[in-house]
Parts: structure tokens; C-alpha cells; sequence
């Protein structure tokens, strides 16, 4: 199941989960009442983008300054899927 | 080998509540024998060494242990997520604050019912004014807020009530699980499963809430597995991602697996890690070599491991068979037997509840001779 994410959303952590990094798994996971998603490096950094202030767009410009190929479709759909489970809310499109 | 995600640590069997369904062992005696403060810490930390993120604080009633907040602090300290099950019974405002600043991130509580006589009459004590009292006050400390309804034949038509309770009190998602007849649950089995006009109205009632509160609260809802095709995925399979602690210290692949005859493994007397990794208990249903057919060379093997180990040795008196759940299985008829009686029976009245006997922690209690799940007993 995913959520539509609008460019001009400003999408932030839900209230009920917690980004964290793993030394065991030396991963970031982000916690939430009833699952634990592990996190790649890209996961990471978009979550950690995600302050409710940020637009969609310029979380995927700010990755293309650190990553070579950035697919904002596959942003958007990464937040999609998030937001689909409450774990990511989209703020206002 | 795959590392855990989450441990549910049942720190007391000590519970002000007689709830019929309760899924606590039968022989509460052999439990009396707490882990104490250290020996908890000592589990923590060795559970967050080997993976687990998630923990979920249980009972019995947690709350009823003095040093919860110690322990949630440890937890936290940690790394852990940490969800408190409650009954909210002794979730005073001084108790919950005192939580919240030692870091609990999620609240569940538990409610028997919308309305005080019922939710009071199944709960086995006058309960449901401080329930709702404590998620109002769950809600002011801005907590997370999940609401546990275990639902059966006697509240299940009362569902749409109990979510707009739920939406009143500003619960963020809400779990409506229909009862899994394990423990005493077990014994009232026919005064609980719902009837198949029950579910029907259920479902409908479920859609059209989680259409109206969509992005507002989750509602999580779970049928009877006695009437679904296919066995539930018991626990994401078996040793795989989940592990539970019994208040003596006792490690299970799930919290019903005391009842399967199969060696013990405790914290007193080997670590964690060794108890996931090796021992003979956590060994003996991993991954899908022990299974007979139809399950071993069925599609679903990866997706329902099987279904429940508990269930079946239940039903069937052998924990290595394909969970009778499962339209596949030889032994079907043994649910189907159970679910066409809750269907004769919906025009004859209700079936007595019988509630749970719980004496005090460390007193013997009434019913630690019963046979355990394994054999049939009349519910009296």
C-alpha cells in the first residue's frame, strides 16, 4: 500500500516512531509501536530530512548534492510507503 | 541466523483482572519466582546485544512490579523502543509521569468493552472508569496511544461503539484481535468464538470506520484464525523474529510455548544469545525442515511457517503437524467441528464466561494441577 506524496509536501516523522542507529545491525532503523524498518544509507538520509520543513523537492535536491543518481519517483515512493503505514505524515501538500 | 526485532517481557503473572480469555499459563505457581531488578537489566542488555529493538513490557499487569520504571529507564538507556501493555490499572498520574520521564515512548491499554457494566463484568472487577480515566491522562502527558480490545462473541457487536470510543479518547490506533483460545481462554472457547454473522457485521463495521478516521487512527483488526483459510504466521515464524521472557526468566519463541513439551531454557541459567543461537527449544521449528506435508511442500511454507506450533499441538496432540487451522491440514475437521457448534449455537443464548482464577504472586494458585492445554477440561 503507498500514499500519493505531492512535490510540495513537507513530510516529518510521525509522533509514534524514533529514528535510531543500530550498532548491532550498523544500521539505521526507525522504530515504531508495532515494527522496526532497517534502514539503507539512502533511508537514512531522506528520513533525516524530513522535518516538516523541507518540501519533497528539496529533499530530493539536497540528496543529488550527496548521491550520484537520486530517482524522485523512488523518493516519493519510499514516502509513500511510510506514509501509507503512519510513520512518515506528509504536512501540507 | 536471523537476529530478533522484539522481546515481550511478562515481568509478573500478578494481574487485578479475571478476564475469561486470558492467555497467561494455567499453573501461575511455577511463575512465582520473579527474575529480580539485576537479573532483568542483565536480559536487556543482552537482548540489545543480540538485535532486539522493540520492547514490549507485559504481564500479568506490569505495573504491578515496583521497579517498572527502573527498568524502562534501563531500557531506554539502552536503545530499546519501549511499549508499556496495561491494563492502566495502577497508572497513577504520579506513576505515569514518572514513566514518561524515564523515557516509555508507546502506551497500550486495554478495554473490555464500551460501556462500564460489560467491560466491568469481563474484566472480573470494576475496572473501566480508571481505564478511561488513564488514557485521558494518557493523552494529556502527549503519549502515543494504542487501545487493546480483545474481541469475542459477547463485544464484538458492540465494535462500532468501542472504536467511537477509542476516536473520543484520542487513541492513534486501536487493536481489535479476536480472542486466541490459548490458556484459560481455551476453556471458554465455545462461550467466545463469535459467530460467522458476528464476523460479517465486524467487517462491515471495520471498513466503514477505517474509511471515516483514515489518517486520523489506525485500527488494526484481527479475525478468529478458526475461520481463516490459511494459519496465522505464529510469531513471523518460530525463533525468527521475536522472543518472549516469562517473569521466572524462562526464554519462548512465543508466549504460548510453555505449554509444548520441549526442554526449558532460562536466563538463570544460560545467556541470551546462547538460548537463541543454540539452544535445543529455539532450534527445534526454525526454518521448515521439521515440517510434515502438507506444509512442506506447499507455496506458503515461507509465508505461514506452518501456522501455530501451539495451536497444533493443542488440537492434535503433536506440535510438529500443520496447524489444524489450515483447510489443508488432515486434522481440519477438529476446527471446523469447533466453528460449526459456534454457528448452531447463536439462537440458544449465550455461553457461560468463566473467569480467570488469579491468586496473589507467590501463593499457590487454585488451578496449577489442571493438565495443561494439551487436554480437554470442562469448563465447569
Amino acid at each position: 500500500m503507498s500514499v500519493t506524496v505531492q512535490a510540495m509536501s513537507r513530510p516529518r516523522l510521525a509522533r509514534l516512531v524514533r529514528l535510531e542507529w543500530d550498532p548491532v545491525r550498523e544500521s539505521h532503523v526507525l522504530l515504531a509501536p508495532e515494527g522496526v524498518l532497517v534502514l539503507n544509507q539512502t533511508g537514512a538520509t531522506i528520513l533525516r530530512l524530513c522535518d516538516g520543513e523541507r518540501t519533497v523537492v528539496e529533499i530530493v535536491e539536497e540528496l543529488r548534492a550527496q548521491y550520484d543518481r537520486v530517482a524522485g519517483d523512488e523518493v516519493r515512493e519510499f514516502l509513500g510507503r511510510l506514509a501509507a503505514r503512519r510513520w512518515v505524515e506528509l504536512g501540507d501538500g | 541466523m536471523d537476529r530478533p526485532f522484539g522481546m515481550l517481557v511478562e515481568l509478573t503473572y500478578a494481574c487485578p483482572l479475571h478476564c475469561p480469555y486470558c492467555s497467561n499459563p494455567l499453573n501461575l505457581a511455577d511463575y512465582s519466582n520473579e527474575l529480580a531488578t539485576e537479573e532483568w537489566q542483565r536480559v536487556l542488555a543482552e537482548a540489545r546485544a543480540l538485535g532486539v529493538l522493540q520492547l514490549h513490557l507485559s504481564g500479568g499487569e506490569p505495573l504491578q512490579r515496583r521497579d517498572l520504571v527502573e527498568l524502562v529507564s534501563s531500557a531506554r538507556d539502552l536503545g530499546f523502543y519501549t511499549n508499556l501493555i496495561t491494563s492502566a490499572l495502577g497508572l497513577s498520574r504520579r506513576r505515569a509521569e514518572e514513566l514518561k520521564t524515564a523515557g516509555l515512548d508507546h502506551v497500550q491499554i486495554s478495554i473490555q468493552a464500551d460501556e462500564q457494566s460489560l467491560s466491568d463484568r469481563i474484566a472480573g472487577t470494576p475496572s473501566y472508569e480508571r481505564k478511561v480515566a488513564a488514557a485521558r491522562m494518557v493523552k494529556e502527558l502527549d503519549w502515543p496511544l494504542t487501545m487493546n480490545v480483545v474481541i469475542h462473541r459477547h463485544n464484538i457487536d458492540r465494535m462500532g461503539r468501542i472504536l467511537d470510543l477509542a476516536e473520543e479518547l484520542g487513541a492513534d490506533r486501536i487493536e481489535l484481535a479476536n480472542t486466541q483460545y490459548y490458556g484459560w481462554a481455551r476453556l471458554n472457547r465455545a462461550a467466545l468464538l463469535p459467530s460467522i454473522a458476528q464476523l460479517d457485521r465486524a467487517e462491515d463495521v471495520v471498513r466503514a470506520a477505517r474509511r471515516r478516521l483514515d489518517g486520523k487512527m489506525e485500527i488494526i483488526y484481527v479475525i478468529p484464525d478458526y475461520y481463516s483459510k490459511f494459519p496465522k504466521p505464529c510469531m513471523g515464524g518460530w525463533g525468527k523474529n521475536q522472543l518472549t521472557v516469562t517473569p521466572n526468566g524462562n526464554v519462548l519463541p512465543c508466549p504460548a510455548a510453555h505449554t509444548l513439551e520441549l526442554p526449558r531454557a532460562t536466563v538463570r541459567e544460560r545467556s541470551l544469545a546462547w538460548i537463541w543461537n543454540e539452544s535445543p527449544l529455539f532450534q527445534r521449528f526454525r526454518g521448515t525442515e521439521w515440517m510434515p506435508e502438507p506444509c512442506r511442500s506447499c507455496d506458503r511454507r515461507e509465508v505461514d511457517f506452518g501456522g501455530c506450533r501451539c495451536q497444533a499441538f493443542q488440537l492434535t496432540g503433536d506440535a510438529a503437524r500443520t496447524d489444524p487451522v489450515c483447510h489443508l491440514s488432515p486434522d481440519h475437521e477438529l476446527v471446523a467441528e469447533v466453528v460449526r457448534a459456534a454457528n448452531q449455537e447463536e439462537d440458544q443464548g449465550e455461553a457461560e464466561l468463566v473467569p480467570r482464577v488469579i491468586t496473589g504472586r507467590g501463593t499457590s494458585d487454585n488451578h496449577s494441577t489442571t493438565g495443561g492445554l494439551g487436554s480437554e477440561r470442562s469448563v465447569p
